[in-house]
């Protein structure tokens, strides 16, 4: 059995002797835990953006694909009449799958929210709304416009799927976005760490020519180094995770709507999604250290 | 077990060393003289792979010392104890840590009577929690050669040991290398000291190597 992770994990179990081969450096340790913890931030909050993005996409694309709705606006004689008349057009439309005009209770229950409970629908000039389900194919909306335009003319198609189409977009990008961010956050984690690995291994040269010269392997070598950096990522990491997921709780609860800046957050098992940004930390500074270290020691005889 | 076949060596200039052949028996005790310069201590890093010969081939134990892997010439380098001309050491560490480092950067435990007893006999037990920088050029030389036989390497390579010590450390150094080598252990030692030289002569049979002309000589009966 291949134990890829073997050196990761042997490297955080420790050895007290190699640690100290390496002399300590105050300062850039804890630029490095700094980094790592504000690099965590930013990515908890691109990880938050995209989670919300991609939840907002699915909502809008689910609730809303392959429907519109019919909506009639006629003296209430009429009213039946043109009903009638526009289940008939639709029944002749390609692309209609299916057509039914809401009843009262239905048409009462959207309306509540925002009238109360009491409304006397029969005494109101409320249109009649009729729920069109297209095929996957979908219809020929402009046709549809045109020939209610002609027939029944109280009637007006509002076709949610077009203008919510560029919305899905949007939000789709939005996720895209935000994961190209966490990325690009991540690969310049990578970057400064490797800057960070660097110097460390430029200012103990010397160190390192005397363990070479004794006789220690590259691996022992380079694992004083990786240890230092993967342990301070891992933690500088853990503490931007906890502020970034701190921060985002705090943000205002979602409200019925659901509108986007109160919907960024995390729901449910989606909190555990940020947990996995200390230990990719980790792992993003073990390679990247692993690879400056074992760099410097090729040009050692 | 070293051998060295129409080995040449050169900086990048003019040649500094040209066709050396020689084997280093096991067992063997050797002297390398030469002026300031020649190319003792170039000769010293050919041996440990440290550099590599520009002609010619450098073997140990039959193996190439140009086509070994990196962890096999870690595997070798801890087999050869080698002390520095610039006797290099890990600045933040005391003493006594850099003396055991070959033991505790190879995972070997440290016996601590052992080592006591090896800085003891270099000199070195007042300074054991010393930082090498605080250490005197003399004092660096026997912590140097302490570190180079602590593994009880079967060769053991030194780089003017001596040149900083008074005449009775420079001799109590020596005699622990004549120690070892009655153990079995292969010793080549770079110098300028011919006292040490005659010394040694006195005790074990030893052969002096001289660097003349860029070529290795065996020096004759006027040491
Ligand atoms: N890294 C280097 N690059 C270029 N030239 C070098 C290098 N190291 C040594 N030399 C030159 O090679 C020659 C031999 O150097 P080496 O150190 O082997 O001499 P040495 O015999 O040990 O001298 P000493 O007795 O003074 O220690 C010298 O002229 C030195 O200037
Ligand atoms: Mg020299």
């Amino acid at each position: 059995m291949t134990r890829p992770l073997r050196p990761l994990i042997d490297l955080l179990a420790g050895d007290r002797t190699a640690d100290r081969i390496v002399p300590p450096t105050g300062f850039t340790a804890r630029l490095t835990s700094f980094t790592a913890g504000a690099m965590a931030f930013l990515v908890v909050f691109a990880l938050a953006l995209s989670v919300a993005a991609g939840r907002m996409a699915e909502r809008w694309s689910d609730a809303l694909a392959q429907t519109a709705t019919i909506r009639i606006s006629a003296p209430a004689a009429q009213m039946q009449a043109q009903t009638d008349k526009v289940l008939a057009i639709l029944k002749e439309t390609p692309g209609v799958a299916a057509a039914r005009a809401l009843s009262d209770d239905e048409q009462k229950k959207l309306l509540e929210p925002w009238f109360g409970p009491d409304l006397p629908l029969d005494a109101l000039p409320v249109p009649r709304l009729i729920d069109v389900r297209e095929t996957a194919t979908g219809f020929d909306a402009d046709g549809l416009k045109n020939r209610l335009a002609a027939e029944v003319p109280g009637a007006v198609l509002d076709d949610h799927t077009r203008w919510r189409r560029p919305l899905v977009a949007a939000a789709d990008r939005l996720r895209l976005l935000g994961l190209m961010s966490i990325l690009l956050i991540g690969g310049a984690t990578a970057a400064m760490i490797t800057l960070a690995a660097n110097a460390a291994l430029a200012a103990n040269a010397q160190v390192i020519r005397v363990l070479r010269l004794i006789g220690s392997r590259d691996s022992y070598i380079a694992r004083a180094f990786v240890r230092r950096f993967t342990l301070r990522a891992l933690s500088g990491a853990a503490a931007g995770t906890l502020a970034g997921m701190g921060a985002i709780a705090l943000m205002p609860a979602t409200d019925q709507a659901g509108s986007f800046l109160t919907g960024l957050g995390f729901q449910g098992l989606g909190w555990l999604l940020p947990l996995l940004v200390p230990p990719a930390a980790a792992l993003v500074s073990f390679a990247a250290t692993r690879g400056a270290a074992l760099a410097t020691l090729r040009r050692l005889t | 077990m070293i051998d060295f076949q129409n080995v040449a060596y050169n900086y990048g200039g003019g040649e500094l060393l040209t066709d050396i052949s020689l084997r280093l028996p096991p067992g063997s005790f050797h002297f390398l003289t030469g002026p300031s310069g020649a190319g003792k201590s170039t000769f010293l890093k050919l041996c440990y792979g440290e550099l590599h010969p520009t002609a010619g081939r450098v073997t140990v134990d039959d193996g190439d010392l140009r086509s070994l892997t990196r962890d096999q010439v870690a595997a070798l380098r801890r087999r050869i104890g080698v002390v520095h001309q610039d006797c290099q050491f890990l600045d933040h560490l005391p003493v006594a840590e850099n003396i055991a480092l070959p033991l505790t950067a190879t995972g070997h435990p440290v016996d601590r009577e052992d080592l006591s007893a090896l800085m003891g006999w270099v000199g070195l037990m007042p300074l054991a929690q010393h930082l090498p920088p605080q250490l005197s050029g003399g004092e660096r030389q026997r912590a140097a050669l302490a570190r180079a036989v602590i593994m009880s390497p079967d060769v053991i390579l030194a780089d003017e040991p001596t040149g900083n010590l008074d005449w009775d450390m420079s001799l109590r150094l020596l005699t622990l290398l004549i120690e070892l080598n009655k153990m079995g252990k292969t010793v080549l030692i770079a110098t300028h000291d011919l006292n040490l030289i005659r010394s040694a002569k006195s005790q074990v049979p030893v052969r002096v190597l001289r660097i003349r002309d860029r070529r290795l000589q065996l020096a004759g009966s006027d040491l």
